[in-house]
């Protein structure tokens, strides 16, 4: 048993369709739950008002949108290592939904913005980078939409993903060297060692955050479900020998 | 490599070669940024590094899809990847080629075009040193941009949005060193790191260009 017999495609699907039910229930289950209580069960924050309760979509849409591009990384790597088929087509799919993540980001940060900055958007670091990754997601889907033939599609979109990471870090420093920020420092507590928010924010947050993540990977299981049934369609149809 | 850099330099100065084409699209972005932001000598002045940057880049872009499209279409490209020289030389060659033809004279360029936009005296010795050092870098990842769109008709919008991104880190240093330069500051930090993204664009990414050149031609 290792993680590698997921890399053939029955296989993959049919765990894939095991385990999607309970994804799809769990992340709407934290989803919902984590926003009700975010939005109803949290008292005002004394300074921001009730405008602080769009940290429940804003901090857990940021941070998959940065764990989208880093899963892509991963498996176009695995793709251009192990040529496994399933793993760049899981980058594709992965792909779409980071960049609505991203745009999300963007949209609630702008939202928030505008009561407590006064202002809808600035050169901030962090939403410059943001800003940034949109641009790389839209330039990878963009490429996979051009190219023809899927396997060159699948090299060239890899390497453009560890490329554009590779400049995407590079971005996050020149831009911070380029302008100091408004934007507070990050709220998940592994990356700053401690708690910055406090516990009545803090576990609502939690939920959401954890059920971002399954939704991400639910609606990634089903898009890559979708793409390898595109290929498959595809295979068959070249082989009755009709014109595709 | 020799013989491939004279005859890259050699088309591109010949007729329809394209060089000078550029030099036109510079000249021309910077006339018009007056005509947008208005002529008050001030502000001209204080945007003037920024946008000959800008405006630079733009230039380099533009040549970009041009680059491999051209020995692609009449094969010359299939030569390249099959003989005994290294692609990777190959593609590094062409780059400089490219930087020959459409950074240098950018470069050199620059300085008159900052008389027109009111550049700072003290402006003109940075923005030139930092246009020759950070336009090699340009030219660098954009081979890779034209290798990843070398196979697809009318790739050209799309090497704009693969590129361009990749650029940002390249135009943010440059620009500052230029501004810094441009106030009276010390712009030393913007370009030792401006140099180190060309030393490490130039030592790398023609690897990753060649490697994305064979597997769309293979």
């Amino acid at each position: 048993m290792s993680i590698w017999q997921y890399a053939n495609p029955v296989k993959f699907l049919s765990l894939s369709a095991k385990v999607q039910p309970v994804l799809w229930v769990a992340a709407g289950f934290c989803v919902v739950v984590g926003l009700i209580w975010g939005f109803f069960g949290t008292p005002d924050d004394f300074r921001q008002g009730s405008t602080v309760k769009i940290i429940y979509l804003h901090v857990p849409a940021a941070l998959m949108a940065i764990n989208a591009w880093f899963m892509m990384l991963i498996t176009s790597l695995i793709w251009l290592v192990r040529r496994h088929h399933v793993s760049v087509l899981a980058a594709k799919a992965a792909a779409p939904v980071g960049m609505v993540m991203t745009v999300i980001a963007l949209v609630t940060g702008a939202i928030w913005g505008q009561p407590m900055w006064g202002t809808w958007w600035a050169w901030d670091p962090r939403l410059t980078s943001f800003l940034i990754l949109f641009l790389f997601y839209l330039g990878y889907i963009a490429l996979w939409e051009a190219i023809e033939d899927p396997d060159t599609a699948a090299d060239l979109t890899s390497v453009l993903c560890l490329v554009g990471s590779v400049f995407a870090v590079l971005s996050r420093y020149a831009v911070q060297f380029w302008n100091q920020g408004l934007h507070q420092g990050t709220s998940v507590p592994v990356a700053t060692g401690g708690r910055t928010v406090s516990d009545v924010f803090f576990y609502p947050l939690v939920m959401c955050m954890v059920g971002f993540g399954l939704l991400f990977l639910a609606l990634v299981l089903y898009r890559t479900g979708t793409e390898i049934r595109l290929r498959r369609t595809a295979a068959l149809r070249a082989r009755a020998g009709g014109n595709v | 490599m020799k013989a491939l850099l004279v005859r890259d330099i050699k088309l591109a100065f010949r007729a329809g070669g394209g060089f000078g084409l550029g030099l036109a699209f510079f000249l021309i972005v910077t006339v018009l940024v007056p005509f947008s932001v208005g002529p008050q000598q001030a502000l001209l002045g204080s945007i003037a590094p920024g946008v000959l940057w800008l405006g630079a880049l733009l230039a380099c872009l533009l040549s970009l899809d041009r680059l491999l499209a051209l020995d692609f279409e009449d094969g010359t490209l299939d030569l390249l990847v099959t003989s005994p020289l290294p692609l990777e030389g190959a593609v590094s060659v062409k780059a400089l080629a490219h930087w020959i033809t459409t950074g240098l004279p950018l470069v050199l360029a620059a300085p008159v075009l900052g008389v027109l936009l009111n550049l700072p005296p003290a402006g003109f010795g940075w923005l030139v040193a930092s246009l020759a050092l950070g336009t090699p870098a340009l030219s660098v990842i954009g081979t890779f941009g034209a290798a990843l769109t070398v196979g697809i008709k009318r790739g050209g919008l799309l090497l704009s949005l693969l590129v361009l991104p990749l650029y940002v880190p390249t135009l943010i240093f440059g620009a500052e060193a230029a501004r810094r330069g441009a106030l009276g500051l010390d712009p030393a930090t913007p370009l030792l790191m401006l140099a180190g993204i060309t030393f490490a664009t130039v030592g790398l990414m023609p690897f990753a260009s060649a490697a994305v050149l064979r597997m769309g031609l293979r």
